[in-house]
């Protein structure tokens, strides 16, 4: 069976109809993460200021992943231009640029997970003294890491594994600070013994940590999978897809066309999700 | 884009969106390191982002020259996203006095 309106444009749209797909499912997508950004918001006005995470995210790392997006959205329609201009060779090119920069977005990422699940918070029961910053001072919530630097570690687990007291390396500051005093990375980082009869939670920067870690990982989650749906759209066309190319030239610059617009929906989400999570 | 032939006209274009969007991107980020007052913050990160969104949408989209019919699916798309957000800070307005402690 024909498939009606893959490069003319039907007559009552003006456009080919996986255009208007597109922006349809687009549109949908815009209140998929549209009702995500709102229960942020609504997350974070209603959280006490002092328990909302600040400086927990790399940011030179975040800053490096959203020039690897902007990069691959430029790629992205240097491909279709390329095709439009007849240069195949130039659009296989660009198109194999976009997967390696969406793949290098998902490698980044990854690794930014996993310094997640090895970074904790931990409770007290009652203040002890640390060195905050240049100062001692007397804190009864202190973010670092575990010796060893395990996963997913939890006040449950240390018990179980009948374990007296931790060896906790403290951060230099508490996010608890305000933003900007929880990036400074000021003083020594020296490993303390905290008694485990001491502890009254101890959890690694996951969801279950807080609503922040929470909307974090949905909304990086949600995203990431949109990389992942895109790289594979965009490598098939670079890949077997591009066959097209031969035998119907512009249905397959109008494919690459629709995905692109795709691709460019996910840096835009991208954008937001960038200085909103990281920054502020 | 309504009209293909000039394509190679616009090459240029795209590039220096692109250079814009990455110059974007480190203002942010030095935006965040000064200290605004934490609310003015907020203000010029959106800002900046909501920009550099609208510059995709424009050019890397082609939403600067597009038939009337996305217009209208984006007409609807708008309208129920700036409704949801207008939910969102009602809610807020609405909200319980803060009466949980650490």
């Amino acid at each position: 069976m024909e498939i009606p309106y893959t490069t003319q444009a039907r007559p009552d749209t003006g456009i080919y109809n996986a255009k208007v797909g597109i922006w349809l499912f687009l549109a949908s997508e815009v209140m998929l993460f549209g009702a995500l950004f709102s229960s942020y918001i609504l997350l974070r006005v209603g959280a006490l200021p002092e328990n909302w995470p600040h400086g927990l995210l790399n940011i030179p790392i975040g800053t490096f992943n959203t020039v690897v997006l902007i990069v691959s959205s430029i790629t992205v329609v240097m491909a279709w231009a390329s095709l439009k201009m007849k240069q195949f060779g130039r659009f296989k090119i660009y198109q194999a640029i976009t997967v390696l920069c969406a793949l290098a977005f998902l490698c980044i990422k990854s690794f930014e997970y996993h310094d997640k699940f090895t970074h904790y918070e931990v409770w007290l029961n009652k203040p002890i003294p640390v060195a905050h910053g240049t100062e001692q001072v007397q804190v009864q919530r202190l973010t670092g890491h575990l010796e060893g630097k395990p996963m997913f570690m939890t006040l449950a687990k240390v018990k179980a594994a009948g374990k007296e007291k931790i060896e906790f390396i403290p951060d230099a500051h508490h996010y608890s600070e305000g933003a900007l005093a929880a990036r400074k990375h000021d003083g020594e980082h020296k490993v303390i013994e905290i008694a485990t009869a001491d502890i009254k939670r101890l959890s690694a920067f996951v969801p279950a940590h807080s609503t922040y870690f929470a909307i974090y990982f949905t909304l990086t989650a949600l995203h990431a999978l949109h990389v992942l749906g895109g790289a594979l759209v965009i490598g098939f066309l670079f890949g077997p897809g591009s066959k097209m190319w031969f035998t119907d030239p512009e249905r397959f610059t109008n494919r690459v066309e629709v995905s692109g617009l795709f691709w460019h929906f996910v840096d835009l989400v991208w954008i937001f999700l960038f200085p909103v999570l990281y920054l502020l | 884009m309504s009209d293909h032939s000039d394509v190679s006209k616009h090459i240029r274009g795209y590039l220096i969106i692109g250079a814009t969007l990455i110059v974007g991107t480190v203002l942010t980020v030095l935006a965040s390191y000064v200290d605004l007052g934490h609310h003015w913050n907020i203000v010029l990160a959106l800002i900046i982002a909501t920009v550099k969104a609208s510059l995709v949408a424009l050019f890397f989209m082609h939403l600067i020259s597009e038939k009337q019919m996305i217009y209208t699916v984006l007409g609807f798309t708008a309208f129920f996203f700036l409704g949801l957000m207008f939910i969102t800070i009602a809610a807020y307005n609405d909200f319980p006095a803060l009466t949980t402690t650490r």
